[in-house]
């Protein structure tokens, strides 16, 4: 099982939409405190739709390359839309056979986003 | 001579293959493995004296009580108590703790009173203390380290006082493999807390040191049956006897009662005062093969040997670029603990890539937040040592270490 596939470590040794947003809305602090990962995501929403996202944080490569891959998928995502991804989504981005123990890093991204969005 | 390969063999887990390689156990820090002797026993008593102990006055529960009780004897030997009432069964070190701190901790610690830990404990001994000192209104002290990753003893001083009711520390850490020389530690409390009593955790130093509770003069003595090649969901909590004589029982029901009326209850003497309900038999009966087990080796040859295997890959992780060591700079000080981070790779990422090559490590925070907190770090890597592991152990986990620093070049 190949969990480094090469897009995987270059979107985590070089996330796509790193660093901090001017003027967000919506902000979110999400961890995952058994192995110390944090990410801090920031959100701009325009007429109930993502106009840009930003994270920071630091994290393991799937958690990271999680993040950086959603970031890329969900500008103009409406809130409802954000709202039905799941995991099966994740997967997907991911391409790689993500297994029981290392889910819940792929997952932080999404879930961190689905809390940020939650009363907006 | 000590030989760990011929040791290896004694471990039927041990001679399997993960993802194609043979099992490399590195994460004996966080539970050892069994030898055939502890599997064989309980399975011996569940085919041959299943029964439960204390109720029945069969041959069966006979058997069973002598083989519980031969346990306790062994425990009392092997840690040197005075008393064999001293030693009472729990599931772990984390129940062990919870009952000193429940026991005695409601009865003694009042409002103002201090509980002193250190910044390296785990949280089973440290989130109980916090609780108890919340409920009290007392006061939780956290004694610091110093640059050298060692206690900082001159701080730790400071800390103890008249009002000092207990000081709770770990005989070694669980991420540092820090251990401090217990008996001046205990000598230093006596000496400036004269009301202090002291609870030593010892599931990091069980298996990997001499234990002497009468010589470390420690009030309560915690450790756990799994980290000493024994089975989970059995304990020890040592205890003073004059000390568990005026505690009161901690779980209370069956078991541990002498008289029941519609008004009152009369509780049992120690031991069996604090282990109510039906308990882990086959577990305490396994035990006993497994303390018979590690006993039969030469103590000083496990240290020694636990010490090269340290050095040995002290000595190759430290060559390669971007990794950093958290170790006791004193080298008496360190045990088979090594903890490390890579800057480009996070802890997870190291400990996935070693399980592909079939080597079992452990990534995160291990129970213990403030003392990442304290170093200012988000998560560790740790390999951890054991009497059945070797140099070729510690050679694989470098050619692993190696493959990391490749893919997160």
């Amino acid at each position: 099982m190949d969990l480094y596939s090469e897009i995987i470590l270059e979107h985590f040794k070089n996330p796509k939409n790193f660093g901090k947003l001017e003027k967000a809305q919506k902000s979110e602090l999400g961890k995952n405190t058994s192995c110390g990962d944090s990410i801090f995501l920031e959100l701009e929403i325009e007429d109930g739709k993502i106009k840009d996202i930003a994270f920071s944080g630091q994290g393991c490569a799937i958690s990271i390359a999680a993040m950086s891959m959603l970031s890329e998928k969900i500008k103009g995502l409406s809130l409802n839309e954000i709202d039905s991804l799941d995991q099966n989504f994740i997967k997907d981005l991911l391409k790689i056979d993500i297994g029981p123990g290392r889910i819940k890093c792929a997952m932080l991204g999404l879930e961190t986003l689905k809390k940020a969005i939650k009363d907006a | 001579m000590f030989d760990p390969l011929k040791l290896k063999k004694d471990f039927p887990i041990l001679s399997q293959k993960i993802n194609g390689y043979p099992l490399t156990y590195l994460d004996n820090a966080a539970t050892t493995q069994k030898p055939k002797c502890v599997i064989d026993k309980t399975i011996e008593y569940y085919e041959n004296y299943n029964s439960n102990i204390g109720r029945s006055s069969d041959s069966l529960a006979i058997r069973a009580l002598n083989a519980y009780e031969e346990t306790r004897k062994t425990v009392q030997k092997f840690i040197n108590a005075k008393h064999e009432t001293e030693i009472i069964f729990t599931r772990n070190t984390t129940e062990s703790i919870n009952l000193a701190a429940h026991s005695w901790g409601e009865e003694n610690i009042l409002e103002g009173d201090e509980i002193l830990v250190s910044i390296f404990e785990h949280h089973s001994n440290f989130v109980p203390w916090q609780n108890l000192a919340k409920k009290k209104n007392a006061k939780l002290l956290i004694a610091p380290l110093n640059n050298d990753l060692e206690l900082d003893i001159e701080a730790f001083k400071k800390l103890l006082s008249e009002k000092t009711k207990i000081v709770c520390i770990s005989a070694c850490s669980n991420v540092l493999g820090l251990k401090e020389d217990l008996i001046s530690l205990t000598e230093i409390i006596r000496a400036n807390a004269k009301n202090a009593k002291i609870l030593i955790d010892g599931a990091q130093s069980i298996a990997h040191q001499k234990t002497d509770v009468q010589k470390i003069d420690c009030d309560f003595f915690a450790f756990s049956g799994h980290k000493i090649f024994g089975p989970t969901g059995i304990g020890v909590l040592y205890g003073k006897k004059h000390l568990l004589e005026t505690m009161p029982p901690f779980l209370i029901g069956g078991g541990n009662i002498i008289e029941v009326n519609n008004e009152f209850t009369d509780f049992a003497d120690i031991p069996q005062k604090f282990e109510a309900g039906t308990q882990n038999i086959a577990g305490v009966i396994a035990f006993n093969e497994a303390i018979n087990y590690f006993s039969s080796l030469d103590i000083n040859e496990i240290m020694t040997h636990e010490k090269n295997l340290f050095d040995l890959a002290y000595s190759l992780f430290s060559k390669e670029k971007g990794v950093k060591i958290f170790a006791p700079k004193s080298t008496q000080k360190r045990s088979g603990i090594l903890s490390f981070t890579l800057e480009k790779a996070h802890p997870h990422d190291i400990a996935q890539v070693f399980n592909e090559e079939g080597i079992s490590t452990r990534a995160g925070l291990h129970c213990a937040h403030p003392l990442h907190l304290f170093l200012k770090i988000p998560a560790t890597a740790r390999l951890s040592f054991s009497i059945y592991n070797t140099e070729e152990d510690i050679e694989k986990a470098y050619k692993a270490l190696q493959k990391t620093l490749k893919i997160f070049a």
